[in-house]
């Protein structure tokens, strides 16, 4: 049985903005509409009105800026994986895209919607918050920035307010000697993670590390950002087992959940285990950069 | 508060290349468009929540899942279909290939295939095997075990390309 709802075309961030002030909650923004339409397909999403800003080009972009990539929130996951923009400058995005869903899930579905959905195990909320990238969100008061330590607050729920679009998400540009590494667990390729890592690292000229970050999804009901554990790399040289270490210290206080297709525990057991492979690879990388 | 809605939406497309319109509820997906508004029933629904592929359609240059897709989003686009493959000399290579090759048993999934090797083959003339399983990797087809499919593919990759190499003698220099 379809739901019903109203359903408007808005052709800019503006327009889009304006029907979410006038309709607020009631309201919902469709992109690629591959995480909302099979919830409206099965019943389990019922808003009063569709907001579609498929038409709104101007959100269709990846510009280089002042030491960033920016992405547009409508850019086709397609589009960045094939963006050698994104390979060169943002290579952990582009190495973690190809494992989002099929070829026809990725050229439908957006970045700012996988953002904005945030799924705990979502690829590109984890490489978000791996690298530190900033949300960019427009409200009926203008825009704000929104750092994705604080923008993911827990299973699909994000800190945007009701009336507010994300516009753009903001990626910093790495130095060209960071190694990073992204691996995921899946049953088969597409599929949403048990658990994945993702990893960016840089070397000193010694070879003791110099910087190291660390995100962790599938443990926590957003993605974890581990920086703290990784920051123990930080000036050792990075031998099997410090980055065991720093893997198991990432993991200690994560809370897993048990669902159809993995257990708490084995999640929990898998964690320090794709932590570990993240970094050793991330590591072999930098030592080739 | 939002009136709940009986205004059906107007919506100005084309379908393999001819200009279609139609009226449809904003709730009803293109998949629910193709096949209950316009009677294209080549289009198949298998699980309506984006995990089969059976609903697969050009949209633009880009393969999507029409069930994913609200029939409203289709304005302004070039949708291709199982029906518009075929052309007036006969079945497409590709559906050839899949008839000899016996790449299909059941037949539900079939159209969401060859349009996903469609879209292929409208962008490499010689993919590798394991390129065509990347790219199929949105179809699931549960009779096949996807081998043959895969020869398929590979077979009309192959007539294609003589094909052209064919087209290309024809043209004097």
């Amino acid at each position: 049985m379809a739901v019903m709802f109203e359903y408007r075309a808005a052709h800019s961030a503006a327009e889009a903005v304006s029907l979410l002030r006038e309709h607020g909650t009631d309201a919902k923004i469709i992109a690629g509409g591959q995480s909302l339409m099979p919830l409206i397909n099965l019943g389990l999403a019922q808003p009063s009105l569709l907001i579609d800003i498929n038409s709104a080009a101007e959100l269709d972009f990846i510009t280089r800026r002042n030491g960033s990539l920016a992405i547009g929130a409508l850019t086709r996951h397609h589009t960045v994986e094939r963006s050698g923009e994104v390979r060169q400058y943002i290579p952990l995005l582009a190495e973690a895209l190809p494992l989002i869903g099929d070829p026809q899930v990725r050229n439908r579905g957006t970045i700012g919607g996988s953002l904005a959905h945030a799924d705990p195990v979502g690829e590109i909320p984890t490489v978000a918050s791996c690298l530190g990238a900033i949300m960019v969100v427009q409200g009926p008061n203008g825009k704000r920035e929104i750092p994705a330590s604080e923008f993911f607050v827990t299973y699909l729920t994000t800190a945007l307010d009701a009336e507010e679009l994300l516009t753009e998400v903001i990626f910093p540009i790495l130095p060209a000697n960071t190694g990073v590494c992204f691996k995921e667990l899946v049953r088969r390729q597409g599929d949403f993670a048990i658990v994945a890592a993702a990893a960016a690292v840089q070397l000193g000229a010694d070879g003791a590390c110099t910087a190291a970050r660390l995100a962790l999804a599938g443990v926590m009901p957003t993605p974890l950002n581990a920086d703290a554990a990784a920051s123990m790399l930080v000036g050792q040289k990075p031998t099997a087992q410090i980055i065991e270490q720093a893997a198991q210290a990432a993991c200690v206080g994560i809370d897993p959940e048990s669902d159809v297709i993995a257990s708490a525990d084995y999640r929990r057991a898998m964690a320090p285990v794709f932590a570990r492979r993240a970094l050793t690879e991330a590591f072999e990388r930098a030592a080739r950069a | 508060m939002i009136e709940r809605a009986t205004t059906r939406l107007h919506v100005e497309t084309q379908i393999n290349g001819e200009n279609t319109d139609y009226l449809c509820g904003p709730e009803q997906s293109l998949l629910e468009v193709l096949r209950d508004v316009l009677g294209l029933t080549g289009t198949k629904e298998g699980c309506n929540d984006g995990n089969c592929g059976a609903c697969s359609v050009l949209m633009g240059s880009r393969l999507v899942n029409a069930c994913l897709v609200l029939g409203a989003e289709a304005e302004g686009q070039e949708i291709r279909t199982i029906e518009g493959l075929a052309g007036p000399d006969g079945l497409h290579p590709l559906q050839q290939a899949f008839l000899e090759t016996a790449a299909l048993q059941c037949g539900i999934c079939t159209p969401g295939f060859l349009i996903a090797a469609e879209a292929l083959l409208d962008r490499e003339s010689e993919p590798s095997e394991e390129r065509i399983r990347f790219w199929l990797a949105g179809n699931l087809c549960r009779c096949t075990g996807y081998d043959k499919i895969v020869r398929a593919v590979q077979l009309a990759a192959e007539r294609l390309r003589q094909a052209g190499q064919l087209r290309e003698m024809e043209v004097p220099t």
